[in-house]
C-alpha cells in the first residue's frame, strides 16, 4: 500500500474544489451555446475548447492525482505523450476534416461560390 | 437466393417481442444449405467435445487449473490456443473465398450469392485481425515477456485473465453469428454510412459492434497491464537498455494499444449511438460525417498495424541472435528504431483514404510520413542481416520462418511505398493489388512471425521441441503457397480488379484466380502440416524432450529457468548485468543456488474473469437481438459481481520455502541427469 499513499488519494477538499470547478467549466460551454453572446461563432468554438481543455486539466490534476514529479517522472512522461497523441489526433482530425470540406463541398455550392467570386 | 439470403432481417425494429426481441425461428439457418450443414456439422463436433472432456472428466481440471488461472504462462498459452481456432475458422472463409472467386471467374456462378460473400470477407477481415493476429501476439507478450524480465508474473494478474476472457467473449459473439442471424456485411472496418442502420439493418452489423466493443476493453486493458509490468517489475540491474529487444517491442506495442484502442471504443461507441440512440454522427443527415467515421477509425486502424507487427519484429529480433551465436547488430538502433515506428505510426493514418477527396498538402503530407516510417523499418532489416554476417547461421525451422519472412516482408514493404505515393495510390486503391500488398506484409510479417516465435518458444511452455520435419513441411508449404495465392492478385490488381467481388462478367482472369486458389490449397495444407507436427510432437515428446531449459543455446532470461518454467518463474530474481544476460550468465559460470530458499508471494486462482466476460457475453448478445431485460439482468450482474469481487480480501498466498526447495531440488537432478 506504500505505493498508493505516495502518490495521493486527494481529500475531500480537493475533491470538493475539483468538482465545483468541472461545474463552472460546463455550464460556460452550455451558456455560449444556448445564450449566444458572442456574435462571431469562431470566437464560441475558440472559447469552448479552451474550456474543455481546462475542465480536463482539472480532472487530471484533481481526480486522478496526477502531479509532475511523483514516481521519478513517470506521470509526467504519460502526461506528456498523452498532450502529444491528442495533439496529433485532434488537430490532424481537424486538418483534414476541414481540406475535405473544402474539396468535396456538394457541386452546387462549388459553382455558387465560383460565381461570387470578384 | 435472394429471398433467403436475408434471414434475421426480417424482424424490424417495430415487431421486437418483449421476451425474446429480435430473435425468431427465422434467424436459424434452415434455408440456407451450406450453412445449415456447417452447423450441423459444428454441433455434432461440439457436442463429441463435450462428451470427450465429460467422459474424461476433464471440466474441473480446465476450469480449476486453465479457466481461473491468472498464472501469465498459462494465459499466454490461452491466447494461443484461441488465436489457433480463430485462424481455422478465419482460413475457412478465405478458402471459400477463394473456391468462389475461381469459379465465378470461370464463367459459372460460385457457390456463394453476394450477400453471403459479403459476409464472409467481413468475417475473415475481423477473425483474422482481431481474433487471430491480436491474441497470438498478446499471447507471446504474455507468456514470454514477464520470464524475459526475471518477473514472476504480470503487474495485475488477475486483470490480466480477465482480459484474455473478454476477447474470448468478442470471439464467441462472432462466432454465434455464423449461425444465429448473420455478420456484417460492412467490410472489416465498418464504413459509414454503409454501416449505419439505414444501410444495414440486419444483426450482422450489431454482432461486429458488441464483438469488437467487448474484446477492445479487454485489449485496452490487457496493454495497461503489460506497460505497468515492463515499468514496475524488471530485475534488479536490467535498466531500460538492458532490455532484450522483445521486451522493447512488447512496451512500445502496449503504449500503441493504450494510446489507441480507446479511439477504436469511441469510434464504435459513437457507431452503436447511431444504430440504437437515433444520434446522426456518421449518417448523411442532421451534420453528421461518414468522412469523419474514416478517419476516426484509421487513427487507430494505422497504429493498430503496428500492434500486430512490432512484437513480431521483437520475435525476429530474439531469433536471429540466438540462431546465429552473435549478439544482435545494433542494439540501439533496434531500439530507437522501434521508438520512432511508433510515433510516426500516428502520422499516417490519412494514406487509408488518400481518394476520398483531401486536398494535395494534406495527401503529401501524409504521403512522406508513410516514406518516412519504411526507413526504421529498413534499419531493423540490416541490423537482423548484419547479425547474421558472418555468423554461424543454424537453420534450424525458427530460422527458416525468419529467412522466409525478411525476403516476403520486403516485397511487400517495397509495395506499400509504392501505394504511399498519392497519385500511385489513386490508380491501385480499393484494387487487388493492395489485398495483395497486405497480405503480403501480414502473413510475410506477422504469421511468418507467429509461427517462428511457436516453434521457438514451444520447448519452454511445454518442455519438449516440435518435430523439425513437419515444421518445414509448414514452411515450404506456407511460402510457396503464399507466392502462389498473393502475386497473380498483385497482377490482377494492376489490371484494374478491384477488391470484394463475387461475380465477374469476363473470363480473362480465370487463370489468376485458379492459381490463387492452388496457392490458397498449398497455405491449407501448411496449417494441415502444423497440426500434424504438434500432434506427432507430443507423440514423441519423450525423443524431444528438452533436460536443460536451454534447447537453442538461447541468450535472454527465459531460458534460465526449466521448461516448463516453475509457476513461480524464478525462485530468486535474476541480476543482470549486460544486454544478453543468460549468455553473460553462462560466461561467467553462474551456478543456480540450490539452497536458502525464501517463500514466494503469489496471488490467487480466481473465476471472477470467467464470470464476467460470461455476463458480458450474455449482455452483448442481447444488446445485438434487442432483448432488453436480459441486457439490463446481465449487465447489473456482471456489475455487483464486479464490485463483489472488490470485497475479496483473500486474494494472496506464500508458496513455502520447502515447497520451492523441493521444486528447486527436482530441476538441479535434471539438470545433472542431462549433463551425463
Amino acid at each position: 500500500m506504500s505505493d498508493h499513499a505516495k502518490g495521493g488519494h486527494g481529500s475531500l477538499k480537493s475533491y470538493v474544489v475539483g468538482f465545483v470547478l468541472s461545474v463552472i467549466l460546463t455550464v460556460i460551454p452550455f451558456w455560449v451555446v444556448m445564450g449566444e453572446p458572442f456574435d462571431s461563432k469562431g470566437l464560441a468554438v475558440a472559447v469552448i475548447f479552451i474550456l474543455g481543455g481546462t475542465q480536463m486539466m482539472v480532472h487530471i490534476h484533481y481526480f486522478l492525482h496526477v502531479t509532475i514529479k511523483a514516481e521519478e517522472g513517470w506521470q509526467a512522461m504519460s502526461i506528456g505523450l498523452t498532450i502529444l497523441l491528442l495533439v496529433i489526433i485532434m488537430s490532424g482530425s481537424i486538418w483534414v476534416m476541414f481540406n475535405l470540406q473544402e474539396n468535396m463541398m456538394p457541386a452546387h455550392e462549388q459553382i455558387e461560390r465560383v460565381r461570387n467570386l470578384p | 437466393m435472394a429471398s433467403q439470403a436475408h434471414h434475421g432481417t426480417s424482424a424490424s425494429a417495430l415487431d421486437v417481442h418483449p421476451f425474446w426481441g429480435k430473435l425468431s425461428w427465422d434467424a436459424f439457418p434452415f434455408h440456407e444449405p451450406i450453412v445449415l450443414v456447417t452447423f450441423i456439422g459444428v454441433v455434432l463436433g461440439g457436442l463429441a467435445l463435450v462428451g470427450a472432456l465429460t467422459y474424461f472428466r476433464l471440466w474441473g481440471y480446465l476450469w480449476k487449473n486453465w479457466f481461473t488461472s491468472i498464472d501469465h504462462k498459462k494465459i499466454g498459452i490461452m491466447y494461443m490456443i484461441l488465436g489457433l481456432v480463430m485462424l481455422l475458422r478465419g482460413f475457412a472463409d478465405a478458402l471459400l473465398m477463394r473456391g468462389h472467386q475461381a469459379l465465378a471467374a470461370s464463367g459459372g456462378e460460385g457457390y456463394l450469392n453476394a450477400h453471403h460473400y459479403d459476409q464472409i470477407f467481413t468475417a475473415h477481415g475481423v477473425i483474422m485481425i482481431f481474433f487471430v493476429a491480436m491474441p497470438f501476439v498478446t499471447g507471446f507478450m504474455n507468456y514470454v515477456m514477464p520470464l524475459q524480465i526475471g518477473a514472476r508474473d504480470v503487474a495485475f494478474p488477475f486483470l490480466n485473465n480477465f482480459s484474455f476472457w473478454l476477447t474470448v467473449s468478442g470471439a464467441i459473439l462472432i462466432m454465434v453469428s455464423l449461425f444465429v442471424g448473420e455478420f456484417s456485411t460492412a467490410g472489416w472496418l465498418a464504413y459509414a454510412p454503409f454501416s449505419g442502420l439505414e444501410f444495414s439493418p440486419s444483426v450482422g452489423m450489431d454482432y461486429y459492434l458488441w464483438a469488437l466493443n467487448i474484446a477492445g476493453i479487454g485489449t485496452t486493458l490487457s496493454g495497461i497491464n503489460l506497460v505497468v509490468t515492463i515499468v514496475k517489475m524488471r530485475a534488479p540491474g536490467m535498466d531500460y537498455m538492458k532490455m532484450p529487444v522483445f521486451v522493447w517491442t512488447t512496451l512500445c506495442t502496449n503504449v500503441l494499444i493504450v494510446a489507441t484502442f480507446p479511439v477504436l471504443a469511441a469510434t464504435l461507441a459513437l457507431l452503436t449511438a447511431d444504430r440504437y440512440l437515433g444520434t446522426h454522427f456518421f449518417t448523411n443527415d442532421l451534420g453528421g460525417s461518414p468522412m469523419m467515421y474514416v478517419n476516426l477509425i484509421w487513427i487507430w486502424g494505422h497504429p493498430e498495424v503496428y500492434i500486430l507487427v512490432l512484437p513480431v519484429f521483437g520475435i525476429f529480433s530474439e531469433i536471429v541472435p540466438t540462431f546465429t551465436g552473435k549478439r544482435l547488430f545494433g542494439y540501439a538502433s533496434m531500439v530507437y528504431a522501434t521508438c520512432v515506428i511508433m510515433v510516426l505510426s500516428y502520422i499516417v493514418w490519412l494514406h487509408h483514404f488518400f481518394t476520398m477527396g483531401a486536398g494535395a498538402n494534406v495527401n503529401a503530407f501524409f504521403g512522406i510520413t508513410t516514406m518516412i516510417i519504411s526507413i526504421p523499418t529498413g534499419a531493423k532489416m540490416f541490423n537482423w542481416l548484419f547479425t547474421m554476417y558472418k555468423g554461424r547461421v543454424r537453420f534450424d525451422v525458427p530460422m527458416l520462418w525468419v529467412m522466409g519472412f525478411m525476403i516476403t516482408f520486403v516485397i511487400g514493404g517495397m509495395t506499400g511505398v509504392l501505394l504511399a505515393v498519392p497519385p500511385a495510390d489513386y490508380v491501385l486503391h480499393n484494387s487487388l493489388f493492395l489485398i495483395a500488398h497486405f497480405h503480403n506484409v501480414i502473413i510475410g510479417g506477422v504469421v511468418f512471425g507467429i509461427f517462428a516465435g511457436i516453434v521457438y518458444w514451444w520447448p519452454k511452455a511445454f518442455g519438449f521441441s516440435l518435430d523439425p520435419f513437419w515444421g518445414k513441411v509448414s514452411f515450404w508449404c506456407w511460402i510457396i503457397g503464399f507466392y502462389l495465392a498473393f502475386m497473380p492478385l498483385y497482377v490482377l490488381g494492376l489490371m484494374g480488379v478491384t477488391r470484394r467481388l463475387s461475380q465477374f462478367e469476363d473470363t480473362f482472369y480465370s487463370i489468376y484466380f485458379i492459381v490463387a486458389l492452388v496457392g490458397a490449397l498449398f497455405i491449407a495444407a501448411g496449417i494441415g502440416a502444423f497440426i500434424v507436427q504438434i500432434v506427432v510432437s507430443v507423440m514423441r515428446r519423450k525423443e524431444l524432450a528438452d533436460e536443460t531449459g536451454d534447447p537453442w543455446g538461447g541468450r535472454t532470461l527465459e531460458w534460465a529457468t526449466s521448461s516448463p518454467p516453475p509457476y513461480y518463474n524464478f525462485a530468486f530474481s535474476p541480476k543482470v548485468h549486460e544486454i544478453d544476460a543468460f549468455t553473460h550468465m553462462k560466461r561467467e559460470g553462474y551456478t543456480r543456488p540450490t539452497d536458502g530458499f525464501m517463500p514466494i508471494h503469489m496471488p490467487h486462482y480466481t473465476a471472477t474473469g470467467v464470470v464476467l466476460a460470461g455476463l458480458l457475453t450474455v449482455m452483448g448478445f442481447a444488446l445485438i437481438w434487442h432483448i432488453w431485460w436480459l441486457a439490463a439482468a446481465s449487465f447489473a450482474a456482471a456489475l455487483i459481481y464486479g464490485i463483489g469481487h472488490t470485497f475479496n480480501y483473500n486474494r494472496d498466498y506464500y508458496i513455502p520455502a520447502a515447497e520451492v526447495r523441493e521444486i528447486e531440488n527436482q530441476r538441479t537432478q535434471q539438470l545433472a541427469k542431462a549433463a551425463d
